[in-house]
């Protein structure tokens, strides 16, 4: 301590900032110290509440307090616009030698003014890396910060709580401003709070977590979002983590929903793939294996009562497929499809129109018998949509081993099981819809709708049928005809 | 069907729009609300708001105002053969979401998109309407990127561009014939009609603000557009093909690739697996390759295998370095900027601080590797003061060296 008195190490500067985050005050101070010709290491910057360096300790006794007057004609203090730019925000850090190492950096630029361009330098590295640092805490403040909505006298407060990791609150106060000038906004933090009431933007000192409202509706519905728009196919953990580390978690609602989400995600993928798999893989290569895996399907609850599953009669090639919504009480009995009185009326009514059964595939949508028990009556219940849905599975491993050119939907049911969606019969009956596989769907109606009707609307919807019957009977003659041209001409 | 709650519907509508890649909020005219009656700002940089574990950043609310759906897209998961929940928003609903989630800071705006119900125009309609309600009635400045239908009205699609900052049209799939088997009710000449109308929209618009200074701005931040990878046999020089064309000529600001995802209920036209999720990535980094560091897309072409496939094991720069090692090692004190772009594991940045640095010294290895990420990785390219690669560019088994381990590529 005895050297410190010695006058030709000169005097020590300490400088006390009055803020953390002043940087108009170091640099009136560095500009003036600079000026002086004070070396960096004939200066302390001492922390507001800080107690300095060793030099600072046992009160001021060798450091000046008060700053050197500089001569009336120093030259004045010039530094590169990138060096402003960078201790602007550096001064933002948490590093306690933060004022110091710029003061270095200012220090060594007068006599080599180009430097700030030498990445490689380890001065300007440091202060390049703290720069990075800040900015990256203020981005992230930009995009963490969550407001939660309260209700006061004066209408909705949104209030945040927030935990920087630097000296960078009151730098980013526009930034909000700007956002949500027409807000009521409190973003509270550890190092000091700011409040925007629409006019005038106000500073208290530190606040604590409590301090905060603890909740808001509307997180629910946030955290919904964050769930469903988070694709379980493409799990990523590492570039999350990287992105939005895990000590930003507690202070965002949405967050809670990760450990589950990474922890299901395989299994969602998995079960996506294997939905998918279960088309390719499972799918019966024959009409026999689909037989027998119709009687042990229980994919939906109808099998669970008991009925018989009623396979579809036909060879495989033939031209036509006749697909109905279900078996019904005889089907179920005899285990054929259409044999019952709507099959009755479909016979005649194929009759009329000159379609042979015989050479036509005839199934239905829906594999097994769905009634209620009335005594000792069985009575037909319409398959849901989701039944349908689940049993087009089969509809389909059918319709691929047979391949017919033309299918022939009977009711509504019927044609949701070839086309996944609820049709409706007067819009989509009298013309052909095309399917993927160059094939043709033709929906009319069911027969045994027609056993239901009575009089003229009886009369009325027959001719429909037939008429839907004789159209789909002309276009398989063309589509006939078609073909035999073409194996001629080839 | 019990009606759905606000939260059913924005989960459905959020499920149908997650294979969009694009969030970005970036690049658009800056705003605030300073002045205004509203909320929202937008400063040039757009601001990733939260990430998703599949690392995807959550920038925008990213929604469909309804799933359903006229089309039959194979590859999409709201086709109308698909057997998904469909739920349906109104304008109003989704404005009001982006307003309450905005004044939370959850979000940067609003990305929007749709299935279309009855007809392209009554769907533009609709996507125009929940823009207009935000910015005319809630006088919000904050980020709007529409999808815009391609089939839609011309001045439906214009009154989209005054009210977004971002407008895009998914030309799907990198070849037309993968689009006419996969999206049978889609048309390449029409998408591709529709990007050239909106370039041309874009270019006006800007013209008329350099003369007038109150000229209504017309997607400040550009047209954008996505392309699905995997789900046809497109090989990656042919989507890279595809993509700088693109760029060439409807001057997009963005062309996204996204992975095809398995998707529930697929359709049995689909491969079932996803195609590895680094082979977007090798896209995006091509892509890259050719905006910022100066390769012609035949340049990226010749990186790939003999189908035309980019490796997955190294990165598309690399692979192309390796085939071309006699236009190596460069110089790191003398080598022109172009070249020093051209060295595996040197960026955009890394190659402006050289550049800056060399200025003031000599480069040593030392301070290369002071200025770049992996110094093990660039080295065997490279000429510095202390160093010459001697014969480890010649080596056969560089790229065995320089090839990072295969099992970190994948997480499972």
């Amino acid at each position: 301590m005895v050297a410190m008195q010695n006058v030709s190490l000169g005097v020590h500067h300490v400088v006390h900032m009055p803020q953390p985050d002043d940087f108009a005050f170091w640099r009136e101070h560095a500009r003036t110290l600079i000026q002086c010709d004070v070396p960096p290491d004939r200066v302390s910057w001492v922390e507001p509440g800080g107690t300095g360096d060793l030099f600072a300790h046992g009160g001021n006794a060798h450091g000046e307090k008060r700053l050197p007057v500089p001569d009336k004609d120093a030259p004045p203090v010039r530094v590169s616009k990138r060096f402003m730019r960078l201790a602007k925000n550096a001064i933002l850090h948490s590093d306690t030698s933060r004022f110091a190492q710029l003061y270095l950096l200012l220090w060594k630029l007068q006599s080599n003014p180009r430097m700030m361009e030498d990445k490689a330098d380890p001065d300007v590295r440091k202060v390049e890396e703290w720069d990075k640092s800040v900015r990256r805490d203020s981005h992230k403040m930009h995009a963490f910060v969550r407001f939660r909505e309260v209700e006061s006298d004066e209408g909705k407060h949104y209030v945040a709580w927030f935990e920087p990791d630097h000296h960078i609150v009151r730098a980013n106060a526009g930034f909000f401003k700007r956002r949500f000038a027409n807000m009521k906004w409190s973003i509270l933090t550890p190092r000091g709070c700011i409040h925007w009431d629409g006019e005038v933007m106000r500073e208290s000192g530190p606040a604590q977590r409590s301090d905060a409202p603890s909740d808001d509706p509307t997180e629910d519905l946030w955290k919904s979002y964050y769930a469903s728009t988070f694709n379980p196919a493409r799990l990523k953990v590492g570039a999350m983590m990287s992105e939005m580390p895990k000590k930003y978690w507690k202070n965002m609602p949405e967050a809670e929903l990760i450990p589950d989400l990474i922890a299901s995600a395989q299994a969602r993928e998995a079960g996506m793939v294997s939905a998918g798999e279960r088309e390719e893989r499972l799918r019966p290569q024959n009409l026999a294996e689909v037989s027998d895996a119709i009687s042990a399907c229980r994919d939906c609850p109808i099998a669970e009562c008991g009925p018989r599953a009623v396979m579809g009669e036909g060879a495989i090639g033939s031209p036509l497929m006749i697909i109905g919504e279900q078996p019904g009480d005889q089907e179920d009995l005899s285990g054929k499809p259409f044999v019952g009185p709507a099959g009755q009326l479909l016979d005649e009514c194929l009759e009329a129109a000159k379609i042979d059964r015989s050479a036509a595939y005839v199934t239905n949508a829906v594999k097994h018998f769905k009634y209620v028990l009335r005594g000792k009556r069985r009575i037909h219940q319409s398959p849901t949509a989701k039944e349908t849905d689940t049993c087009r599975w089969w509809l389909e491993a059918e319709r691929a081993i047979v391949q017919p050119r033309i299918i022939l939907a009977l009711g509504a049911s019927a044609a949701r099981g070839l086309l996944g969606k609820t049709v409706s019969i007067s819009q989509a009956r009298g013309a052909p819809i095309p399917l993927e596989d160059g094939s043709e769907l033709w929906v009319t109606a069911h027969p045994a709708y027609l056993l239901r009707l009575e009089g003229e609307a009886r009369k009325e919807q027959g001719a429909l049928f037939a008429h839907d019957l004789s159209a789909v009977r002309a276009r398989m003659s063309a589509l006939t005809m078609q073909s035999s041209y073409h194996s001629q001409i080839a | 069907m019990s009606q759905q709650t606000l939260r059913q519907k924005l989960e459905i509508l959020a499920d149908a729009a997650k294979y969009d890649a694009s969030c970005a909020s970036s690049g658009t005219s800056k705003k605030n609300s300073l002045g205004g009656k509203g909320i929202g700002s937008t400063e040039g940089m757009g601001i990733c708001h939260a990430y998703a574990p599949d690392g995807r950043c959550i920038s925008l609310l990213k929604v469909l105002l309804t799933n359903h759906c006229i089309f039959d897209c194979h590859y999409c998961i709201n086709r109308k053969s698909s057997n998904v929940r469909r739920a349906r928003f109104t304008p109003q609903e989704v404005a009001d979401l982006t307003i309450n989630f905005y004044k939370r800071n959850y979000i940067e705006g609003l990305f929007l998109s749709s299935g279309i119900i009855k007809s392209s125009n009554h769907t533009m309609e609709l996507l125009v309407e929940a823009a207009r309600i935000l910015r005319e009635e809630y006088d919000f400045r904050g980020y709007i990127h529409l999808k815009t239908i391609p089939e839609a009205d011309p001045g439906l699609i214009h009154q989209a561009g005054l009210y977004a900052d971002r407008v895009s049209i998914n030309v799907e799939l990198p070849t037309t014939s993968g689009l006419s088997r996969l999206a049978p009710d889609k048309d390449a000449v029409q998408i591709e009609g529709a990007l050239a109308k909106t370039k041309s929209r874009i270019i006006e618009a800007k013209d008329e603000r350099k003369r007038f200074k109150h000229a209504p701005r017309f997607a400040p931040a550009g047209q954008s557009t996505q392309m699905i990878v995997g789900a046809d046999d497109a090989s990656d020089a042919d989507i890279v093909g595809k993509a700088s064309n693109l760029y060439g000529n409807f001057g997009l600001r963005r062309v996204y690739y996204s992975a095809f995802s398995p998707i529930p209920d697929a359709s049995a036209v689909l491969p079932l697996k996803r195609p590895p999720l680094m082979r977007e990535h090798r896209l995006y980094q091509s892509d890259w390759l050719m905006r910022f560091y100066g390769y012609a897309p035949g340049e990226v072409a010749q990186a790939t295998d003999t189908h035309g496939n980019l490796p997955l094991d190294i990165d598309p720069k690399l692979a192309w370095a390796l085939k071309f090692r006699g236009q190596f090692p460069v110089d790191v004190n003398r080598a022109a900027k172009e070249q020093l772009l051209r060295v595996p594991g040197l960026g955009t940045t890394a190659v402006g601080r050289i550049l800056a640095a060399r200025r003031h010294r000599t480069l040593r290895l030392d301070d290369v590797a002071k200025l770049t990420q992996s110094i093990a990785k660039v080295r065997p390219f490279l000429v510095a003061l202390d160093w010459r690669p001697s014969t480890l560019t010649d080596r056969a088994d560089l790229r065995a060296l320089l090839a990072p381990k295969q099992e970190q590529l994948e997480l499972f």
